[in-house]
């Protein structure tokens, strides 16, 4: 009995995502692009680097990387605490 | 512990694999890759000797607290180095066009890269690279420690 | 509807990954399925960003200056160490189980305590 509710619920959200992956904009034209153009028009004066992607991650967005790197030291954290019982 | 092929493989490709993950760490500013990708490489590089050799020879090359102490050093130079542009804002880039360590200005368009380029951002690439070389060695050493056998409580 | 195949198959990898993660009782499957939505998730990221007749967006001996936007792409590496630090935590509790319960059956792992 669960395991039918459990694929009716399964049928009703794949049908709402192809139903949307359908309806989406034709792939190859986004719809809106004007930080993207400022980002590749003004990285090589600003930053002074070649790759885009880079100047992004550490210059104009430094402090998402700052939270990733928080989520990296925790995740390493968590596992040490896991295994703690005789490490020498 | 594998088979004498396995380990000699090993031998010969543990020192290139290093050198490609160094050589994406330095070059992150030029070509695809940076600090994230690189220290996956180098990792990956840790955890073929550590299924060649077994845990319990791997245990005395790789020692736990010398690589603790290499991801602290990585978590203080990225947060000292995001202090030091504080004079203007907090993730100040102020080496670059400057003239001084890395402060070089490109061609603008397409070119050649320059290493000499692109200020605070090859500093933050090493930092980060360390810290996450020194993470997952450690994760994966852990875990090679949690499922000894004849370990049973 | 042919011409968005990049969506359909970014959806199809999550449906395909929340099957696994609903109806398989072995824990093992259990997060190789959540593994799977991450990778649609961040497939979906990236296939978001993508112009017609454009370059990867690095000036070192590119082929043409029009490039592909370079947002999402910064913004996927976050996602992908996120989902690998997830992926860790999970394992590791994996092997702490096994060695309690001596099964990963999920099924048989349902007691508070033994």
């Amino acid at each position: 009995m669960r395991k039918y509710v459990l694929l009716a619920a399964l049928l009703i959200v794949s049908g709402f995502m192809l139903l949307s992956a359908v309806d989406m904009h034709p792939f190859g034209s986004p719809e809106k692009e004007d930080m993207d153009k400022y980002f590749i028009d003004n990285a090589q004066e600003e930053v002074s680097a070649n790759n885009v992607v880079t100047s992004i991650v550490f210059d104009y967005r430094g402090f998402d990387t700052l939270g990733e790197a928080t989520v990296l030291f925790t995740a390493v954290v968590g596992v040490s605490l896991i295994f703690r019982r005789l490490i020498k | 512990m594998m088979s004498k092929i396995v380990r000699t493989i090993t031998n010969i490709l543990y020192s290139s694999i290093l050198i490609f993950g160094f050589y994406i760490i330095m070059h992150g500013h030029l070509t695809p890759g940076g600090g994230f990708q690189g220290g996956a490489v180098v990792a990956s590089g840790i955890a073929l000797v550590l299924i060649a050799y077994g845990y319990d020879t791997v245990r005395n090359w790789f020692k736990k607290s010398n690589l603790s102490f290499l991801e602290s050093i990585g978590a203080l130079a990225f947060i000292g180095i995001a202090f030091l542009g504080i004079g203007t804002t907090f993730f100040y880039n102020f080496l670059a066009n400057s003239g001084g360590l890395f402060g070089d200005p490109t061609v603008i368009g397409i070119n050649p890269g320059n290493l000499d380029t692109s200020g605070v951002l090859p500093l933050m690439n090493w930092a980060v690279g360390l810290k996450v070389l020194a993470g997952l060695g450690s994760v994966v050493l852990l875990m090679a420690y949690g499922i000894r056998k004849g370990d049973e409580e | 509807m042919i011409d968005n195949l990049p969506f359909i198959a970014c959806a199809i990898l999550v449906i395909l990954g929340l099957y696994t993660l609903t109806f398989k009782r072995n824990l093992i499957k259990i997060v190789i399925g959540l593994n799977l939505v991450e990778s649609g998730v961040n497939l979906f990221l990236i296939t978001l960003g993508y112009k017609s007749n454009a370059v990867a967006p690095i000036y070192t001996m590119a082929a043409k200056e029009e490039m592909v936007l370079p947002t999402p792409q910064a913004l996927t590496l976050t996602s992908i160490v996120i989902g690998l630090a997830t992926t860790a935590l999970i394992l590791s509790f994996t092997i702490l189980i096994y060695k309690h319960y001596k099964t990963i059956d999920a099924s048989k792992v349902r007691r508070l305590r033994e």
